[in-house]
């Protein structure tokens, strides 16, 4: 999360924050991905929004605590972190930097030259 | 010939340490005098009877077997009066005489009453005994108004348990915070703020110069003039520890029983333990020091000292009406050289302080958040040098891996502070015999029997340790909750706990989880007839936007289509919906209705308002639908309305929630065409009567539906279903199917509380059921009306917040 954060993002705003009902999460669109943004009362968290389970919609999930649970089979992945909560489940979900400001919510995507940077 | 060892005083402490007598090499022949008339009960766990938690047999430590099989005599309900330490005998209130040749007083303390005039009045009591405890239970009732002198730990007990009792509850504090020996101000606050949202009065400073009233208490007048009206009063103004015995023997006495690091009291032959002692100028009132003192006595007792006591750090941790407190160490920063760092969330009800001297933990204050309470008891223990910690201090570093701090915690390390079973002990019980289950490893070491706090560690424990763990048999609803269902269906009527959140946040982990929260959704609704805080994020994708979600992700419509009897006009609808959204299938149920699969979430307003219908409820736990054949209307054998009966029975009962789906059929004659006898209910109808019928099933198992009764009139026989209906609705777990709910109960019990009941009781049903039905509405309303923007739309970043090369579609 540390180096998340103080990585060069661009900060694309993508809604508003009251768009988003808490402890609720809602799928959208960006840069080509599906994603899931969740509302824990007031904190705003991104994850991929398919399952790597059979693709299930994790914005309609349930929330416990920092984690959501798949609608379809009941999957449950760490929302800060990704990872799936049972250790016999592999496949994690990328997260992505979110965060609120002025009733908007931003999502930040490397720049190009860290992005670059990164591959090489 | 054996020495007689006498105890007096049959409580926590004094049978604590005649367990441990029992461990070392011994030769006494042991007699327990006990001025109550039980056996030893976990004193902790009253204030869980009084709240209607556990039953008194719930919280026996001690079955009078134990007694037996350690060939102890216990003499119940006999006060000892006197000891004469020169013929070496103790002398009860009778004048009977036993001898001791080793004599242990555990006589513990006594409720302190203040000398205010008025406390002899009647319905003043105090609580410290299960005699106290069951007195306030035959005294509480919905609406008494109930005072509690005392704002400690003891006193907020006293008021959580009549609180749910239903009793109009005010506690008043003569300090001007709550819990002041373990809070500082600031902490008593938090705590204050929360108690009163639950709904109890809190008042202080408030000193309580009088109780009046004629012969029955009528109220208390406080020093500044005040009254306040009181029909129960109860006084946790403190404990005192009891000395009387021993002051009249002529031993040594300061505020306890003087004794030294052995226990021994100033007669050699005579020992103390417990609340009773006084140890370096210390007196006690927590567990865990007076099972220490237990351990000590015993070894000194039997011949071994070496082991001494060494007073205690006083550590407190306990849940108040689902506030975590916890209180280490010293609290008092106004020490010279006491530093103390704050953390306040006023919204969260987040308080913790953090007391240093020295760069090491000094005390500590916890309040809404106790989860580092093992951190911080190993800092103050260990003395660590937070030197390089002092950032991290308020948020000591918790490690991403759960197994990691129960690897990292060393086996001499303390796991249930009351009974002081060490990590090492659980293990080394779990290997030498060969245990599986929670509860094998409290009736082995006794961990986690006391306050229960440790209880989600014995169990961590217990599934790292053990391979054949076995979680304990589940009558909660999950780990989120400590309670059954009964329980939370109390709680939530005497709480008056209307949301999710709250019950969550009061009872539970505060997280909830996909198990409890629909469940707790349901609850709440059924309880409160639908008059409750709906929390959509509390529930179920299906239930959020009204439709059954496909393994695409996709969701399949369902609409009304009551008793199976349709319209061409509804055809047509379907038909051209079907068209419209390019539906990849249309399929008839087995429930007699159409199913649209295949609808993307955006378009179900869209798909509902082109139907014109209202919802199935096919997605829900819920009044499914009513099957029907065509009964007198066309068949030739048919000899009751089954079409029309069946579509009054689902408009009756449509558009409401129940444990698990619901699903009616209503048939015309005994050839039962439409399967009535395998349904949740069902009516049978026969030549003038109809037979009705409940707990059929024809789904994972099969059940013959078991005749409820048998009636002549159709108005009877929909009485009958709404009766049978509303008892499953509130007496089924969540999730339990009413043919696994009617085997459970047993049909008897069933026709007894249903159809036999009284007619005020039937009226009672019926009245729940109408209340709920007054406020259940067809969820597909929602289509032209979202509970929010976006309740079934993908957010769109608009051109207006972003670029239109991000905002792709995918």
């Amino acid at each position: 999360m540390l180096t998340e954060t103080l990585r060069e993002c661009d900060w694309i705003p993508v809604t508003e924050a009251g768009n988003i009902p808490p402890r609720e999460g809602r799928s959208l669109c960006l840069n080509g991905k599906e994603l899931a943004v969740f509302n824990l009362n007031g904190r705003f968290l991104t994850i991929d929004n398919h399952c790597p389970h059979k693709g299930g919609p994790l914005c309609d999930g349930i929330v416990s605590g920092t984690a959501v649970v798949c609608p379809l089979h009941g999957r449950r992945f760490d929302l800060e972190t990704g990872l799936p909560v049972r250790a016999d489940d592999e496949t994690s979900l990328a997260t992505y930097p979110t965060r609120m400001e002025g009733g908007v919510i931003y999502i930040g995507f490397p720049t190009a030259q860290e992005a670059a940077g990164e591959a090489a | 010939m054996k020495q007689q060892l006498v105890v007096v005083g049959n409580g926590m402490a004094g049978v604590a340490c005649v367990e441990q007598i029992l461990k070392q090499p011994h030769d006494f022949d042991i007699t327990i005098f006990g001025a109550e008339t039980h056996v030893n009960y976990n004193r902790i766990m009253l204030s869980l009877v009084l709240a209607g938690q556990k039953s008194p047999d719930d919280i026996v430590l001690n079955g009078v077997d134990w007694y037996r099989d350690n060939n102890i005599r216990a003499k119940l309900g006999v006060r000892i009066a006197n000891i004469d330490r020169e013929r070496r005998v103790v002398i009860d209130q009778e004048g009977g005489e036993t001898p001791y040749g080793k004599l242990i007083l555990a006589t513990g303390s006594n409720a302190f009453i203040p000398p205010i005039p008025g406390v002899d009045k009647k319905n003043v009591h105090v609580f410290r005994t299960m005699d106290d405890t069951q007195e306030l239970l035959a005294k509480s009732r919905p609406g008494l108004k109930a005072v509690v002198i005392g704002g400690g730990l003891l006193g907020l007990e006293a008021a959580r348990g009549l609180q749910l009792r239903g009793c109009d509850v005010t506690v008043v504090h003569l300090m001007d915070s709550l819990m002041e020996r373990q809070l500082d101000p600031t902490g008593g606050a938090y705590l204050r703020r929360k108690i009163e949202s639950l709904g109890i009065r809190v008042m202080l400073p408030k000193q309580t110069d009088a109780l009046f009233g004629n012969g029955l208490v009528d109220g208390l007048r406080f020093a500044s003039g005040e009254e306040l009206e009181a029909e129960l009063v109860v006084i946790a103004a403190g404990i005192r520890p009891n000395t009387e015995l021993a002051r009249r023997a002529g031993l040594a006495v300061g505020r306890g029983i003087v004794v030294n690091d052995h226990l021994e009291t100033s007669d050699p032959d005579i020992f103390a333990v417990g609340e009773c002692t006084e140890h370096n100028g210390q007196i006690f009132g927590l567990v865990a020091p007076l099972y220490e003192q237990g351990r000590v006595l015993a070894h000194a007792i039997t011949g071994q000292r070496g082991k001494t006591f060494s007073g205690a750090t006083p550590a407190t941790k306990l849940k108040i009406m689902g506030v975590d407190i916890f209180s280490a160490g010293s609290i008092d920063d106004s020490e010279p050289g006491v530093e103390s760092v704050k953390f306040e969330d006023p919204s969260q009800g987040v308080y913790k302080k953090v007391l240093l001297k020295n760069n090491r933990l000094h005390g500590v204050i916890l309040v809404g958040d106790a989860e580092d309470e093992y951190t911080y008891t190993e800092w103050l223990r260990s003395g660590t040098d937070l030197t390089e910690l002092r950032r991290q201090v308020l948020f000591p570093p918790r490690d991403p891996d759960p197994g990691r701090e129960l690897a990292d915690m060393p086996d001499s390390e303390t796991v249930c502070g009351c009974n002081g079973v060490k990590k090492g002990d659980i293990i080394h019980a779990i290997h030498t015999h060969g245990i599986t289950t929670l509860k094998q490893v409290k009736e082995r070491t006794r961990a986690s029997t006391s306050c229960g706090s440790c209880t989600g560690l014995c169990e961590k424990l217990l599934r790292a340790v053990a391979p054949d763990f076995q979680a304990d048999t589940k009558t909660t609803l999950c780990s989120c909750f400590p309670f059954s269902y009964e329980q939370l269906r109390d709680i939530m009527r005497g709480q008056k706990l209307k949301s999710v959140e709250e019950v969550l946040a009061v009872y539970g982990n505060r997280k909830g989880c996909e198990v409890c929260k629909p469940a707790l959704s349901y609850l709440l609704d059924m309880v409160w007839c639908g008059d409750h805080e709906e929390d959509r994020s509390a529930r179920f994708i299906n239930d959020r936007v009204h439709a059954n979600i496909q393994k695409d992700g996709t969701f399949s419509v369902i609409p009304r289509m009551r008793g199976g009897v349709t319209t061409p006009d509804e055809l047509r609808r379907i038909a051209d919906v079907a068209d419209k959204y390019n539906v990849p299938m249309v399929k008839v149920t087995g429930s007699q209705r159409i199913d649209l699969l295949g609808i993307k979430k955006a378009d179900l307003p869209k798909v509902w308002a082109d139907l014109g219908m209202s919802s199935g409820q096919a997605y829900t736990k819920g009044v499914r639908m009513v099957k029907t054949c065509v009964g007198t209307e066309f068949c030739r054998f048919g000899v009751q309305d089954s079409t029309n009966t069946g579509i009054e029975l689902e408009r009756r009962l449509e558009n409401l929630f129940t444990p698990h789906k619901f699903k009616m059929g209503v048939v015309g004659c005994p050839r039962n065409c439409a399967e009535a006898t395998v349904k949740d209910l069902g009516l049978v109808g026969q030549e003038g009567s109809w037979q009705v019928v409940v707990g059929g099933a024809a789904g994972k198992s099969v059940r013959k539906a078991d005749l409820l009764i048998t009636v002549e009139t159709t108005e009877q026989a929909l009485e009958a279903s709404d009766l049978f209906f509303q008892y499953y609705r509130e007496n089924a777990n969540y999730l339990e199917r009413s043919y696994d709910f009617v085997e459970r109960i047993g049909i008897e019990k069933v026709r007894k509380e249903t159809v036999y009941a009284t007619d005020a009781d039937k009226a009672k049903l019926l009245d729940r059921l109408a209340r709920s039905k007054a406020l259940a509405k067809d969820a597909w309303l929602e289509g032209a009306q979202p509970v929010n923007a976006t309740q079934f739309v993908q957010i769109q970043p608009s051109a207006k917040t972003t670029s239109p090369e991000v905002a792709s579609v995918c």
